[in-house]
């Protein structure tokens, strides 16, 4: 699960975490009375949505006098900010966070994830902050340097000093960064995040060490421990086709290609994607049905991918191993009638019943195509889409 | 010969009593040698039971003095098996498979840490797997018997459903199995792509491998790297990659199966694989053929 920055930042303090003074807000007005509620004479306009890149985008702006807030505000709020992460089509900004300006001397980054290969978490830091993280670790991977942290232990304090030291923190600050470096080690580790970046985490001319940027993803198997997180979920950031499909668990992942897919399994699934792209076609969709290819569940996963107006056709490629294949066919059969399917739609049964779920299929009278394996499936339908 | 798991295996069921447990023990009991392998269920609050013949005990530890268990499978629900990995790993059992999906990965980060520190020589398989089967003797997990066949290719899989794709095209082929091992698809978890791929190499009753993975960190290439760099006994491999579709930071259901990054991906897998004398297929349709081109 993904939170706005704001947020992250909220959770950040909690655990002692240095940021800017800020607030956040869903109207010009708002925006305004947030400014004159921090003072000062600058103050930052930073548009919220759960994507990387807004600065670049248009969606970072500083403001010099109130008027200049109001001004930025209005033009940030509502806009469709295009970023890197967002797509062609960007996302519409709802919320804005007003901070007070910071006298910035130097820029860093910190973030954390859990490393596969040590099965530990891993602080990543660096002097190079502010810019692409990865570029960083491309072009000069020495300037990232990483600590794995022992679950019992936590992060030290020795070894954030360390840390602190080799991205460049000038001695007087070294305590305070040890104090944001730890802060962030326990934010992430209590609140079951799977990645935690402060980008940039600046030096500023007073030698305080704030976290200018935050960002936060939690692990969605531990939310059922964290009622708190789950509270900040904002459904306007999600595509509502995952979220109807996450109602009938169902995992659903809109794509851009024209060839639906409902499979069992998420890497049969990815497979099978893989498959249709190696025909020539390009999926409009991740969808997993999981274990129980229901009657229910089937139809829901029709009703979702064909309203989804580039679907030109369906594949569905189940391997039903305990599941058994008659079962399923009845599920195709029935959802395909309450659809009223207007695509062509390919089926490729594989499991117990295999037989008699294929005749199921071809007794009922629906224009289904049937194939024997995936390779089969996927060019047939990519030549169902192309009218071949 | 077979890896892992064979006839003499005895297996403690952790979460016998629950529906997925109770569903899942009687499909392992009919396979087989099941009804021998099958001698134990925990459950703390229903001891002294059992479940359909089946004895059930207080604790894991119980449950192998009292039947010479030397082996798990977890059914438990993703609070609590965590605690469950443990107790079996504390018990000292040979093998753990913990099939339950949906465990925090903290929690496993925790889990591994304690099996490290405390020198336990317990070997986990998962979580979040199918489980691992060698057939014609015995099915500890969730995946279809009926599809396999006695044989001697190993198959090794982070993805359920992909694996039994591809035992069922070897089994198509004429080709059975010594045994087929799916490791599961969360970040953190027990054997990787490697550990088993050199158990593989190193039975007797195993003649090549069929090796799938998926995007999302770099278990497989350390595995062909493994292959290339440092097995004695090199065997033909072959390998597939599901994900070369997927976009960059995209969740594709399966914990495992996230990009970062430019690393992990589909492309630079198949690439290290092919690198390291592992033929590999971009087509999931050719596992089997391309297999059985290798032999």
């Amino acid at each position: 699960m993904k939170i706005h920055e704001y947020q992250a930042k909220e959770i950040l303090r909690r655990f002692g975490v240095a940021t800017p003074r800020g607030e956040p807000c869903f109207s010009v007005e708002e925006a305004v009375r947030a400014a004159e509620r921090l003072g000062g004479s600058r103050w930052v306009v930073k548009a919220q949505i759960h994507a990387g890149g807004r600065g670049k985008g248009g969606g970072v702006k500083l403001a010099r006098s109130r008027d200049e807030v109001r001004t930025l505000a209005g033009q940030i709020l509502g806009m469709q900010l295009r970023t890197h992460q967002t797509g062609p089509e960007g996302r519409k900004v709802r919320r804005l966070l007003i901070e007070e300006g910071a006298d910035i001397v130097s820029e860093l980054y910190v973030g954390m994830v859990v490393d596969r290969g040590t099965q530990k978490v891993a602080l990543m830091a660096s002097s190079e902050g502010g810019m692409d993280i990865e570029e960083v670790a491309a072009r000069t991977p020495e300037k990232i340097h990483k600590v794995f942290v022992d679950p019992q232990a936590g992060l030290t304090g020795a070894e954030a000093d360390e840390v602190a030291r080799r991205i460049g923190v000038p001695e007087g600050s070294v305590p305070q960064a040890r104090g944001v470096l730890q802060g962030l080690y326990r934010a992430f580790w209590e609140s079951d995040a799977s990645l935690a970046e402060i980008n940039p985490l600046v030096l500023t001319a007073e030698g305080r060490v704030v976290a200018l940027d935050a960002k936060m993803n939690f692990d969605d198997n531990a939310l059922f421990r964290h009622a708190d997180i789950v509270a900040m979920r904002d459904l306007d950031e999600e595509d509502p086709a995952e979220i109807e499909a996450s109602q009938f668990d169902l995992s659903y992942i809109s794509l851009d290609g024209n060839i639906g897919c409902l499979v069992n399994g998420a890497g049969l699934a990815m497979a099978t994607m893989d498959t249709i792209k190696l025909y020539g076609a390009e999926p409009a969709n991740f969808l997993d049905v999981g274990g129980g290819a229901t009657t229910e569940k089937v139809t829901e996963a029709f009703k979702i991918m064909l309203r989804n107006a580039r679907v030109k056709g369906i594949l569905v490629n189940i391997f039903g191993g305990i599941m058994r294949c008659d079962t399923i066919a009845e599920g195709v059969v029935a959802a395909a009638r309450e659809v009223k399917l207007h695509v062509p739609l390919v089926v490729r049964m594989k499991g117990t019943n295999e037989n008699i779920g294929r005749k199921i299929l071809a007794d009922s009278g629906l224009p289904i195509i049937s194939a024997d394996n995936m390779g089969e499936a996927a060019q047939k339908i990519v030549a169902a889409v192309s009218g071949q | 010969m077979s890896i892992l798991i064979d006839r003499n295996t005895r297996v403690v069921t952790q979460g016998i009593t629950g529906k997925t447990g109770q569903f899942h023990t009687r499909m392992c009991r009919e396979y087989a040698s099941g009804a021998e392998c099958f001698v134990a269920g925990v459950n703390p609050k229903k001891a002294g039971e059992s479940f359909e013949g089946i004895p059930i005990y207080g604790s894991v530890a119980e449950a192998k003095r009292a039947t010479g268990a030397n082996a798990s499978v977890i059914y438990v629900p993703p609070p609590f098996a965590a605690a469950a990995i443990l107790e079996a790993v504390e018990a000292d059992l040979d093998l753990v498979i913990c099939i339950t999906e949906g465990i925090p990965v903290r929690d496993m980060v925790e889990v591994r840490d304690r099996m490290r520190k405390g020198g336990h020589r317990t070997v986990l398989v998962g979580p979040n797997c199918p489980g691992v089967i060698t057939p014609d003797e015995i099915k500890i997990g969730i995946m279809p018997g009926h599809i396999h066949k006695r044989g001697r290719i190993g198959v090794v899989s982070r993805s359920g459903t992909l694996t039994y794709e591809a035992v069922g095209q070897l089994t198509e082929l004429g080709l059975g199995q010594s045994s087929a091992v799916g490791i599961g698809g969360d970040p953190v978890g027990g054997l990787k792509h490697k550990d088993v791929l050199e158990r593989f190499m190193n039975d007797p009753g195993t003649d090549a491998v069929i090796m799938i993975g998926e995007i999302g960190g770099s278990d497989e290439e350390a595995a062909a790297q493994w292959y290339a760099t440092e097995c004695s006994n090199r065997k033909p491999v072959v390998g597939f990659i599901a994900g070369v579709t997927a976009p960059p930071g995209k969740r594709m259901g399966h914990a495992g199966a996230i990009i970062s990054g430019g690393k992990g991906t589909a492309q630079e897998k198949l690439e290290v694989m092919d690198a390291c004398g592992i033929k590999v297929t971009r087509n999931p349709a050719e596992m089997g053929r391309l297999l059985k081109s290798v032999l």
